[in-house]
């Protein structure tokens, strides 16, 4: 990715969080994957004060208690949050599904390669991807200081 | 965004010609349009007769209109909102950066202008945007 702050993993499926770690590891990606279960699950996370805000979400649509078309609706509609790139990861094809992401301004719809060899394929592509483009770094008027402060610097 | 219209909204007919010569080499030029003011693409993009475009390239520092009043103006109508916009720059400003992705840009992307370097970038950027499912924006 472009930058070092972690990836937020929204899957409530064991296997498949396990598949996006083992291709970040493949791919040598050395952002942290932070996985949540589900959408509230994710937006406790990021609401919490002491989590480090993700460069980029990778979310699962189909998830108990909130689910991802829900999850958007709430990140989206908040200031605090909804600068961060949303890419969806899904096994849903549904038209319905892809418009309503898209209208909740998802800025990727990504369908679940089922063999491991194209799943990762599918992250090297949204890897290339999100270091070609910028990403937000949201932060208080403090020019150029760094996301968060070093873990151990004074 | 196998076989539908890319919208181009570029001002400058320096970057025009190398972003048009790079979506040639990957196979892309006929279903190029390629807008010189944002009206214009807005124009194109109202008219019921127009397919809408699978991906929409904004110049950011565009004349007249701007990128960013045509970033807004796209994501609230809701006939165009779903259309992904990837913004193209010339500085990596951070506060253009906010903004853009506060109005829903799917992308930013500092210019790199020589060829090769646009055509990497394209291609990654076709790549993305094919692996991506897209709405099928029925007008």
């Amino acid at each position: 990715m472009r930058d070092s702050r972690p990836v937020l993993l929204v899957e409530d499926d064991t296997i498949d969080a396990m598949t996006v770690r083992r291709a970040f590891r493949d791919l040598k990606v050395t952002n942290p994957l932070v996985h949540t279960v589900n959408g509230e699950d994710a937006l406790t996370h990021l609401r919490e004060e002491a989590s480090e805000a993700p460069c980029l979400i990778l979310l699962d649509l189909n998830m108990p208690k909130m689910n991802g078309i829900e999850f958007l609706g709430v990140v989206k509609t908040d200031p605090a949050l909804k600068k961060i790139p949303v890419v969806v990861l899904t096994t849903s094809s549904e038209e319905r599904d892809v418009v309503e992401s898209f209208r909740l301004s998802v800025a990727g719809y990504i369908i679940k390669p089922v063999d491991y060899r194209n799943f990762v394929e599918a992250m090297r592509t949204i890897n290339l991807y999100w270091t070609l483009s910028e990403i937000p770094v949201e932060e208080p008027e403090v020019a150029d200081a760094f996301p968060t402060p070093a873990a151990g610097g004074r | 965004m196998r076989s539908r219209p890319l919208l181009l909204v570029e001002d400058k007919p320096q970057d025009a010609l190398t972003i048009k010569r790079a979506l040639a080499e990957l196979g892309m030029a006929e279903r190029t349009i390629h807008a010189p003011t944002a009206g214009q693409a807005l124009e194109y993009l109202r008219c019921g007769a127009h397919e809408k475009p699978a991906l929409i390239l904004l110049e950011f520092d565009i004349g007249g209109m701007s990128g960013l009043e045509f970033l807004r103006a796209v994501k609230s109508d809701p006939a165009l909102r779903a259309i992904p916009v990837v913004v193209l720059a010339s500085s990596q400003d951070r506060r253009d950066i906010l903004q853009s992705f506060d109005l829903h840009a799917a992308g930013y992307i500092v210019k790199p202008f020589d060829d090769t370097a646009a055509l990497e970038a394209l291609k990654i950027i076709q790549e993305y945007w094919s692996l991506s499912y897209l709405p099928a924006c029925h007008a």
